[in-house]
């Protein structure tokens, strides 16, 4: 390791590799459309995520409307659905159940995992090791427009006949199989954006691995960089099961295999035309098989970049940062083993429960240490309130919300009353929405001068913080009291027909609201990005007084990122040195 | 501006950039031809009856095929290594030899797959002939795709052999790398659907 210290890059050979972006000043399209600069990438990526994260909530608005008030006609807006959706303005349960399937799909594939990975990933990784590009920038550029098809199929597949996809997120077998055309959209959109983050991911790793500047050891890697490696590993080795399964519920659909049909299956009092012998059970363990490491690649990149705000704004180094790698890595390898605990419901026997129920427990040690880490590094800090660090302080209680009413999930005597109750729906949305989305938002925030030179409004920021809490507990917290009183997470009419739902609906109006609130609140994010693109304080390379290597770089950095390559002669977090000129000392000052 | 170790190795991991792309490539593909012959496992176990292969399928063409493929791994071989021996011509022939032979895989493919459909066997048939279409059909694909990165370097590709040898050689070896695969997912795909 210590050698790269004194190697050199190799010599630039004019000529010898140019490539066609190297003649001259690029055209507009090669500049800002198809530019193969990570930095070009991660933002079209970013911005892309972040217009899907929007549309995704729009979808659950809509649901949140039909949950509060059922069967009432939508006001205002009511009348643009169309007859076969929406008539009179009240929602078919047909529409209800395409929006819930959609917005899960979008949410997690669309918006979230594609701004995390391919927006702060594609933009911070290179920058923070130093590197000139990716290792293979056409690779990247490719990987984006192979999501970016991936999000336009899935949006056409509301205008096909019947519909999107309304088998879920997790399209379960034999539902999905006899499902509209819709489903299809969504197979073929799902092996777009399989192929995306298999583009994205072996290039991360490459270029992880490949470009790390001279003097930058594996134990000076800030620890951004590790998460998005373990993340990147993730999303190589566990994404092909699920390809695999989408072409196998394609044959389903289009060839009429039997993979997921069982013998004698009747639906709706009719035997369907299918010669049977597959096992459902089949698709569930290859979706989950991907799944479940997906949920740690909708985690790990966030506490990668909490981990980078914490440092930074309460001017300490990291505690146990090399417990915090060793987890990581734990944790990637583990999330492998866990899947069935999705599955206790399906009547898996003891044996195989009582295997997933202990992996289970242990995957939630690594978590443990890495959140404590994380709150231990605040201990004697003097700590910023800067909005990113608001946002990653509300991160930590957020996500371990989500992740201590996890446990009961995971020992399958306690899941299964809870599992198809709301209680699960709220579980996972608070390590997903004020969990990662938070983690997300501090980023934004973050690196926001990085990326433009200026900084965005504190004030705006403050507006858009503190009503985003409010509102995102508030709708997720009457979810636990909803679950565990049993009311199931399927129902289309949030309980009303039910009795024994009768004194816990009433919540379902307050988060609803709490859901529009949570819409308003992101105006103030919304004027504040676009305001502070032209109108922002302008500020220096490194307004944050951080001490990773991106901050080396210009702000915004131009195609190449440093104007001298960076050599790394420190860990990443040497903050508040004693003796030391001042209170950060950055990794590339010698 | 220049991405450093796309040619050169770096010195601290030994490998170039290409080369570590491919390998994370293929350990991917591992896990997708993973998941499906687990996926045959589960059908199978879960099957009432399944029938022998060869009792259904072709074993004398499938051995041939797997000749055939073999065969063009050592002629893959042959071309990369004649590149290191600085043999351009060498390369053309084998490299030529490699995607000929890819072709013939693929004509004896369409043989077997049109006689089964004469038969009135399709994918929709049973859970047998369905993974058996499903797995060999992937595996075209790859066939198909590998014939077109190899018919790129020798053709049009080849000119990168003028101006800078040592990348083409290393792009060359890395095509290889995934030639090598798809005859290995062959090599495991033969016993599994003909013979057992």
């Amino acid at each position: 390791m210590a050698t790269i210290t004194t190697e050199k890059r190799p010599a630039h050979h004019e000529g010898a590799h140019a490539g066609p972006h190297e003649h001259g000043e690029p055209g507009f399209l090669r500049k800002y459309v198809f530019s193969t600069d990570h930095k070009v990438i991660g933002i079209w990526y970013a911005v892309t995520g972040l217009l899907f994260l929007f549309f995704g909530f729009c979808l659950v608005m809509l649901m949140r409307w039909q949950l509060a008030f059922p069967g009432q006609p939508l006001p205002l807006i009511g009348g643009l659905f169309g007859e076969a959706r929406m008539p009179g303005g009240s929602m078919l349960p047909e529409f209800y159940n395409e929006l819930g399937a959609m917005h899960g799909t979008i949410m997690v594939f669309l918006g979230v995992v594609p701004l995390a990975v391919g927006g702060f990933g594609n933009f911070v990784l290179p920058l923070q090791i130093g590197a000139p590009d990716m290792a293979f920038p056409r690779i990247n550029l490719a990987s984006y427009w192979s999501y970016f098809l991936g999000g336009v199929t899935m949006l056409a597949s509301f205008f096909v006949p019947g519909g999107a996809a309304q088998s879920g997120w997790t399209s379960y077998a034999p539902l999905s199989v006899i499902a509209g055309q819709g489903q299809t959209m969504w197979l073929i959109g799902m092996i777009f954006l399989i192929t995306s983050s298999l583009l994205g991911a072996l290039n991360f790793i490459a270029t992880t691995v490949q470009l790390r500047a001279p003097g930058l050891t594996w134990f000076r890697l800030p620890f951004f960089v590790w998460a998005q490696l373990v993340t990147s590993f993730l999303l190589l080795l566990a994404f092909p099961p699920l390809e695999a399964a989408g072409v196998l519920q394609l044959m389903d659909r289009l060839a009429g295999t039997s993979f997921f049909m069982p013998t004698g299956l009747v639906v709706s009092g009719q035997a369907v035309a299918y010669t049977g012998g597959g096992n459902p059970l089949l698709w569930q363990h290859l979706f989950w098989f991907l799944a479940h490491p997906e949920v740690y690649v909708l985690i790990l990149p966030a506490l990668g970049i909490v981990a980078e705000v914490i440092a930074n704004n309460s001017r300490k180094p990291l505690f146990g940062y090399k417990i915090m790698v060793y987890s990581l890595w734990f944790l990637g390898f583990m999330s492998f083993v866990v899947w069935a605990h999705h599955m206790f419901f399906t009547g898996m026997g003891t044996t195989m429960a009582a295997f997933f129920q202990t992996t289970t427990m242990i995957i939630s040690i690594p978590s443990v240490a890495i959140l404590t880490s994380l709150i231990i590094s605040l201990w004697g800090g003097s700590i910023r309130f800067t909005t990113p660090m608001l946002f990653a302080l509300a991160f930590l209680p957020m996500f371990g919300i989500g992740g201590l009413t996890g446990l009961p999930l995971g020992l399958s005597a306690a899941d299964i009353p809870l599992h198809d109750t709301y209680y699960v729906i709220g579980h996972f949305h608070y390590v997903v929405a004020p969990g990662t989305l938070f983690a997300l938002f501090a980023g934004i925030y973050y690196w926001f001068p990085k990326a433009t030179g200026r900084r965005m409004s504190e004030r705006l920021g403050k507006i858009h913080f503190w009503p985003s809490l409010l509102c995102i507990n508030g709708i997720f917290m009457p979810m636990f009291i909803q679950g565990l009183a049993g009311v199931s997470r399927r129902l289309y009419d949030g309980g009303a027909a039910y009795d024994f739902a009768k004194d816990v609906a009433h919540w379902n109006v307050f988060m609803s609201y709490s859901a529009w609130g949570l819409a308003l609140a992101q105006i103030a994010f919304i004027v504040n990005f676009f305001w502070s693109i032209r109108h922002g304080e302008k500020v220096d390379d490194n307004p944050w007084q951080a001490t990773t290597i991106e901050w080396a770089a210009p702000s915004p950095p131009p195609h190449g990122n440093f104007t001298t390559p960076p050599t790394a002669h420190r860990g990443p977090y040497d903050y508040s040195v004693p003796g030391a000129p001042q209170d950060h000392s950055p990794q590339w000052a010698s | 501006m220049e991405i450093p170790y796309t040619v050169a190795e770096r010195p601290d991991t030994g490998l170039n950039n290409g080369k570590i792309g491919i390998w994370l490539f293929l350990a991917s593909e591992v896990m997708l031809f993973g998941a499906l012959f687990a996926s045959y496992l589960m059908m199978r176990i879960g099957a009432a009856e399944w029938p022998r292969g060869d009792s259904i399928l072709n074993v004398p063409l499938a051995t041939l095929n797997t000749v055939i493929l073999i065969s063009s791994s050592v002629t893959m071989v042959m071309a990369w290594a004649s590149l290191k021996r600085n043999d351009f011509g060498k390369f053309r022939l084998f490299m030529g030899g490699t995607v000929l032979l890819g072709f013939g895989f693929l004509i004896i493919k369409y043989i077997e797959y049109s006689a089964k459909f004469h038969h009135g066997l399709f994918p929709s048939t049973n859970t047998f002939l369905a993974i058996y279409f499903t797995l060999t059909g992937l595996h075209g694909l790859h066939v198909v795709g590998g014939m077109a990165v190899n018919a790129y370097f020798w053709g049009p590709g080849s000119k990168l052999w003028k101006t800078d040898p040592e990348h083409f050689t290393n792009r060359v070896e890395n095509s290889g790398l995934f030639w090598h695969f798809v005859d290995l997912v062959w090599i495991f795909l033969f016993p599994v659907l003909y013979l057992l």
